[in-house]
């Protein structure tokens, strides 16, 4: 059982291996982050930043509610 | 704490604004090239501002109406995240320019004295120091009574200032800028279909994240002005 296990195991591997061996050869790397003269790269830049100031706000916008209602207590 | 429905709105629509803008299909176009996606950013600008304008008006006219100074607060606030949105789309359009008006062979300085002489941009940037009046004559009166009373009239004669100087006269003189045959990237003719797609969106998450934003304003300076509300 154990044997059959690591024998699947390591025919994926090799699989994979051989896929990477055929990538290389037929294409010159342009997939997922580095196709489309790797727009999506700039794609990824942008969703970064923009999730970074949209938490900002959130971060903000939580933070009055807070003071807010601290405010209404007194 | 529950965001309200309209800020995750905002925030789906802006991601899909920014997703969608780069990567689905625009069309193809010699001079303008794939800087044609600017459209979901630099006029969104310019739709945000002019809506963040109309809501400013409003409770202008509703302070008038009633004197409550949460009104007057309101405007203030909503003015002035349109005269922030509205410089951001001249930014905008200045580096959107400069790369496909600017002549090519000469740096791009060089063109400077000719792109400016736009009347679009002539025209936005009066109603910007119009708007930016606004703000001086807010803070040169000490009395908050006066102030409420004379900023809403101003306001009113702002946004109607804004009718001519970025309606109508743009569209009297030849211009480089697109729109002057009728209402920019609102007219079924002149924009294609699959940016329409983005594009509406795209107007409605910035508008929507400007009046986020500009709704912090407010209930910090309600907090500020907590005494005399």
């Amino acid at each position: 059982m154990k044997t059959k296990i690591l024998s699947f195991i390591f025919s994926i591997f090799s699989l994979e291996i051989y896929a990477q061996a055929l990538s290389n050869q037929s294409s010159n790397m342009a997939e997922g982050m580095r196709s489309n003269g790797k727009i999506y790269v700039v794609v990824a830049v942008v969703v970064t930043i923009l999730s970074g100031l949209i938490a900002y706000l959130i971060k903000i916008d939580k933070n009055l509610t807070s003071l807010e209602k601290e405010i209404n207590q007194q | 704490m529950k965001l309200s429905w309209w800020k995750i709105l905002s925030i789906i629509l802006l991601f899909y604004a920014v997703i969608g803008g780069f990567l689905l299909p625009v069309p193809e176009l010699s001079q303008l090239g794939e800087t044609i996606r600017n459209l979901y950013f630099h006029v969104c600008m310019w739709f945000a501002m002019m809506i963040l304008f109309t809501v400013s008006i409003v409770h202008s006219i509703k302070y008038l109406k009633n004197t409550n100074f949460k009104h007057d607060i309101k405007a203030k606030s909503y003015a002035q995240v349109g005269t922030y949105m509205g410089l951001l789309g001249y930014l905008t359009g200045g580096i959107w320019a400069s790369f496909t008006w600017a002549d090519p062979n000469n740096p791009a300085y060089a063109s400077f004295g000719s792109i400016m002489r736009e009347p679009k941009l002539i025209g936005a940037a009066m109603a910007l120091l119009i708007y930016g009046a606004y703000f001086i004559l807010r803070s040169s009166i000490k009395d908050m009574d006066q102030r409420a009373r004379v900023s809403a009239v101003y306001n009113i004669f702002a946004y109607t200032m804004l009718f001519p100087s970025i309606w109508i006269i743009p569209r009297l003189l030849p211009s480089l800028h697109p729109g002057q045959e009728g209402n920019p990237a609102l007219n079924f003719n002149d924009i294609d279909s699959r940016m329409r797609m983005v594009f509406y969106p795209a107007v409605i998450g910035w508008t929507l994240l400007g009046a986020w934003i500009a709704t912090i304003k407010i209930r910090i300076e309600f907090i500020r002005e907590k005494n005399i509300l």
